[in-house]
């Protein structure tokens, strides 16, 4: 069946000022001006939507760079295939720049950084170090963000008790280790794990009295991820790594959590309300739509129509964004590593690359140089694919 | 004017009875919005009920505080003999297959993502009706009823046309053999053409399943067509409320004679008369008028509408009409003049609209 | 000049295609005016060839049903269509001048000065964060030269001519603070305030309620008459154009199919399309639960329209030679043409019609699928 005929075409009435008449207005004038307009707009590419078939050359060279970079990284980590010894240091080429053959197993095609390592296996494992991190740092972003973005937008403006309670508990405790860890740890001086129980309780408890004095879900959460986000992001993810990775010496024991996923969680809770921010945007305004409202008239239980009725529709959004995310978060970590904190050397990441041969950027600056590059490429791609992957949903839900 | 009141309700029998039903909404600064203040009505079973009258009337309101979504602030709202408002979250929610929906805009009323044959079975599937093959058999049988050829079933909403949506819709109302279906707005967003198929639509359906309609519009004419009784509203109350043909033949509140008239009339010979045009604005329903809410635009607004609220009284047979000064037989009205009655206490201009 | 031009038509007024515009003193000429988009679908015939013609003082209802093409109509008349993947033809003559190799900067002379146009919608026609003043006043200053303060006299006056109550303290309020029909009102002020001689209203209350639909059209009525305008008013509704206008076109898949003045369609209406329509709507005189006659089938595509008549597949009337061959408009009273083969009320139109019910399909039923 082709595309919707131009059918539909008048505006009906609005009803009481109270209800979201302006969302409904400018969906009626769309459609009352009618599909004529529509698709002329449409030819004229006003709106923006390419219905061109299949993808565009950009988004196959952006996805067949995406592939060509995970597929090294998980050949270099599994060690399939390295390409010589990220930790190796061969003395002779120190500071020596790419191209230079001095006679070893891969020809230090890029050349290597000034502790003398080959930079080809360094960087095919630094893209899985940076890879991870970024990745799972958007997934955590992704779905605690997400949901309590989803509760928020689908819950604003009802009175939940129960629910803010609860919600307000978890997200306290949460931050009550972040903040209240650092506090007690810091300036009370008690042992890092009592500090981070104190942390906890205090959290939880502040939070459950918060969510339940306010009652309204919404604006608890929003209240959150705005105290959060006035938080500096860095300072933030600062302060959480430094507090999870614990003191130096627990580290040069072996002890305490492996810095990539300490980077995943500092990254990833920085990341929880921009992501929960606009979950919540995308559910609030697909929860003003008809077909919830007819949900609920069948019976539907809360819970369902979240997942059957919001879920699908948010995700696309939601989806794109987390490809911008990675990308954001691949930066991220690259300026923790040089500020000094995440993944410790000689493990490589594109970060800390970057960040240990920074003093040498006018000797060598092929080490920077090659690293960013990567870094620049995969943001490039994955910037596009968000875009594209947000374009094609577009078209798809509206229609002619 | 506007009123109140329960003198037009008949017998206890009917399957939908609703008194006094008020619904308000807080707005800025403390304010309510006063969308229904006060309607009561009774829908016999298999008859359809029209709700007509402007923006801001409050018919939609009514709509859907008849069933619950929200509950209305107060008043009862009797289902066969249940009474809605006073069951708990559970309770109602499990008598929600009994009263259905459909919308007025038939794109926003599907879910984009969801498949066809999922959204009409969405009421079957939360309930556990039968077993899944029956299911999918109800499904195909209620699309076929509509007009839907059931071999589409596995597409999505994009790919069909505004009446075909409000098809689908009109499906998923059926699917759940539900004995009361609210139709808020259905056409309104549809081409002229393709209104008179889902009306005819709507008609079949009634008298295939022995459905009860409360058919909410705009448009009187359409009102007219499918209503065995009317409800005339304004600004959240009744002014008149009867038989459809004696509302149209001999309209006794002033407001539904200014509707009648405004309708423009596909009749060349007939040239719109300039006094017969309702003047002013509608009131903010954060500051409603006192006594009748209609006074401010009435031509025979005296000092007693300013003070009291009239209440419905019966006037003909099935007619009732909530005035203190009905018009009489042939009376015409002159909209250009409001009454004495009409600005008392009440100042039109300073009337923040926002 | 293709099927607009058919023995028997006595309208003079259609100017030739080449060879300067006429100037027979009528203010707007449409010749064959044609508006494609070319999409990746294909090209979509929007509008077909439309031709009319208008003076000052006369009211012109154009009337269909969406995906007609009457409003890419009024806005291709305007120039007011996105450029990319658009092709005009035809000819567009405003009081002499040819409008249609108009570039928009040259438009922008005609537009709110020569010839304006009201939207539907009269909340997204407005800026929500310009002040209305601000917003009558930039049409003002754009086309007249006056200072500051002439022109928010100008404004005050205008919004007061529309009746709107303490205009001065209106001019200094955002949209959002007026209602619906105020808002259509501040639109036909600054569609008006520099005196266009030639005035679009494209559904221009569709979007409002029916006792402020009527106030609107009283509104546009008085403003025509004072200012002696021409006005095209572009609407769904028969009801309105019947009251309001002096001509009525009606227009299906890109075509007028029907043209007459007001009285004669009503009285003596030759479309089955136009029939059709008017039976589909309910009546307020109909007892309730008339059964209202239906259009079965949908509007055809207009990038692969149907061979012969565009109405065909769904024409109670419609027979073999209706699918084959396109009619033709053709005039049978002065300024009243028409496009069938069969119309309604001649000879050839009712035995159609008998044979159909009598065989009990449309001649085109197996195109036809039930919306």
């Amino acid at each position: 069946m082709p595309e919707r005929p131009p059918e539909t075409a008048l505006v009906g009435d609005f009803e009481t000022p109270d209800e979201q008449i302006v969302e409904e207005s400018i969906e009626g004038g769309l459609l009352g001006q009618s599909a004529e307009i529509r698709v002329g707009a449409v030819a004229a590419g006003g709106e923006g939507r390419r219905r061109g078939p299949g993808l565009g050359l950009g988004a196959w060279l952006a996805i067949g760079w995406m592939v060509f970079i995970v597929l090294i990284a998980v050949l270099a980590k599994t060690g399939i295939l390295t390409w010589g010894d990220a930790e190796e240091s061969f003395g002779r080429c120190a500071r020596k720049g790419p191209l230079a053959d001095e006679g070893s197993a891969s020809g230090f095609l890029l050349g290597c950084d000034s502790n003398g390592r080959d930079m080809i296996p360094r960087l095919a494992l630094g893209a899985w170090t940076s890879m991870l991190v970024a990745t799972g740092a958007i997934v955590v972003g992704f779905v605690i963000g997400g949901f309590l973005g989803l509760l928020a937008g689908y819950f604003g403006g009802k009175e939940t008790r129960f629910g803010a309670v609860i919600v307000g508990a978890l997200v306290g405790a949460v931050f009550g280790l972040i903040i209240g860890g650092v506090f007690f740890a810091v300036l009370i001086g008690l042992g890092d794990n009592l500090a981070g129980v104190l942390g906890v309780l205090f959290g939880a408890l502040a939070g459950g009295f918060a969510g339940y004095r306010r009652g309204d879900l919404d604006v608890y959460l929003t209240g959150v991820f705005n105290v959060m986000l006035s938080v500096p992001a860095i300072v933030l993810a600062l302060s959480l790594t430094a507090f999870l990775l614990g003191s130096a010496d627990e580290a040069a024991s072996g002890g305490g959590l492996p810095p990539e996923l300490v980077l995943i969680i500092a990254i990833g809770v920085v990341s929880i309300p921009l992501v929960g921010r606009i979950s919540r945007a995308s559910a609030l305004s697909w929860a003003q739509r008809d077909f919830v409202l007819a949900a609920r008239a069948q019976g539907a239980k809360n819970g369902r129509i979240m997942v059957k009725e919001l879920l699908p529709n948010v995700l696309p959004a939601m989806f794109s964004i987390s490809l911008l995310g990675i990308a954001i978060a691949i930066v991220a970590e690259g300026t923790l590593a040089i500020l000094g904190v995440g993944v410790r050397p000689p493990t490589p990441s594109w970060g800390n690359i970057i960040a240990l041969d920074r003093g040498n950027l006018f000797k060598s600056p092929h080490i920077v140089f090659e690293a960013s590059l990567l870094i620049f490429l995969t943001v490039l791609a994955l910037n596009f694919l968000g875009d594209v992957v947000r374009s094609r949903f577009d078209v798809r839900e509206g229609g002619i | 004017m506007a009123g109140t009141g329960t003198a037009h309700l008949r017998d206890d029998g009917a399957l939908l009875r609703v008194e006094d039903l008020v619904v308000e909404f807080p707005a800025r600064d403390g304010l309510k919005v006063h969308a229904v203040s006060g309607i009561s009505l009774d829908i016999l079973e298999g008859e359809t009920m029209g709700l007509v009258g402007e923006s801001g009337c409050g018919k939609s309101t009514t709509g859907r505080a008849i069933v619950q979504l929200p509950p209305p602030v107060s008043g009862s709202v009797r289902l066969d003999g249940t009474e809605l408002t006073a069951l708990s979250g559970e309770t109602l929610r499990k008598l929600r297959p009994r009263m259905q929906m459909i919308f007025q805009d038939p794109i926003s009323s599907l879910n984009p993502r969801r498949r066809v044959r999922d959204i009409v079975s969405e009421g079957l599937d939360i309930w556990k009706i039968g077993d899944k093959a029956s299911r999918v058999k109800k499904v195909e049988e209620v699309l076929e009823t509509v007009g839907i050829d059931p071999a589409n079933a596995g597409r999505r909403p994009h790919e069909f046309s505004g009446g075909q949506c409000q098809r689908i819709s009109i499906a998923r109302a059926l699917a759940t053999e539900p004995k009361l279906i609210i139709c808020d707005e259905p056409v309104s967003a549809l081409d002229v053409s393709v209104q008179a198929q889902i009306i005819n639509l709507l008609q079949d359906m009634h008298h295939a399943y022995g459905l009860t309609l409360v058919f909410i519009a705009h448009d009187l004419a359409v009102v007219k067509n499918v209503s065995d009784r009317i409800v005339v509203m304004y600004l959240g109350k009744m002014c008149e409320v009867g038989d459809p043909d004696a509302i149209y033949n001999q309209p006794s509140h002033p407001y539904t004679a200014a509707l009648l008239a405004a309708i423009p009339e596909p009749d060349p010979g007939v040239r719109p008369d300039p006094e017969k045009v309702l003047g002013g604005e509608i009131p903010s329903p954060l500051k409603p008028p006192s006594g009748c809410r209609f006074r401010t635009r009435c031509p025979k607004a005296q000092e007693q509408c300013a003070h009291a609220e009239p209440t419905v009284r019966e006037i003909g047979a099935n007619h009732y009409v909530a005035c203190h000064f009905p018009l009489a037989e042939g009376e015409e009205l002159d909209f250009a003049q409001v009454g004495v009655g009409a600005h008392i206490g009440y100042d039109d201009e300073n009337d923040d609209l926002a | 000049m293709s099927d607009t031009d058919a023995p028997g038509i006595t309208n003079t007024s259609t100017a030739a295609g080449g060879g300067g515009p006429a100037t027979d003193g009528r203010l707007l000429t449409v010749t064959d005016v044609k508006t494609h988009f070319q999409t990746d679908r294909g090209l979509v015939r929007a509008v077909d060839g439309v031709s009319f013609t208008l003076d000052r003082g006369d009211t012109l209802g154009i009337v269909g049903e969406s995906g007609c093409g009457k409003t890419v109509l009024s806005r291709s008349i305007m120039g007011l269509l996105p450029k990319r993947g658009l092709v005009r033809e035809g000819s567009i003559v405003l009081e002499g001048t040819e409008l249609i190799d108009l570039s928009p900067k040259e438009m922008r002379e005609y537009w709110g000065a020569q010839m304006s146009m009201i939207f539907q919608d009269p909340m997204t026609s407005l800026n929500p964060v310009m002040k209305i003043g601000n917003q009558i006043n930039e049409s003002i200053r754009q086309h007249l030269d006056v200072s500051k303060d002439f022109a928010t006299e100008l404004a005050t006056n205008l919004l007061g001519s529309v009746r709107i109550p303490e205009p001065e303290a209106r001019l200094k309020e955002y949209p959002h603070q007026l209602s619906g029909g105020m808002r259509q009102r501040v639109c036909i002020a600054v569609a008006l305030a520099c005196g266009p001689k030639l005035l679009f209203a494209d559904e221009p209350t569709t979007a409002l309620d029916v006792t402020v639909q009527a106030q609107v059209l009283d509104l546009m009525a008085t403003q025509q008459r004072e200012r002696f305008m021409a006005m095209v008013l572009i609407t769904h509704d028969l009801g309105v154009v019947a009251g309001r206008a002096d001509e009525i076109a009606v227009m299906y898949a890109g075509r007028v199919v029907e043209k007459s003045p007001a009285e004669e369609l009503f009285s003596n209406m030759k479309m089955p399309y136009t029939e059709a329509l008017l039976s589909s709507i309910p009546k307020l005189g109909d007892a309730t639960h008339t059964r209202l006659a239906t259009i079965p089938g949908r509007p055809p595509d207009l990038v692969n329209p149907p061979k012969g008549c565009k109405f065909a597949p769904r024409c109670a009337y419609a027979q073999e030679r209706c699918l084959e061959e396109e009619p033709p408009l053709v005039e049978v009273t002065p300024g009243h043409e028409y496009r069938c083969w069969f119309p309604v009320g001649t000879p050839e139109g009712v035995e159609a019609l008998e044979r159909n019910k009598r065989e009990g399909t449309v001649a085109a039923a197996s195109l036809t699928r039930g919306a």
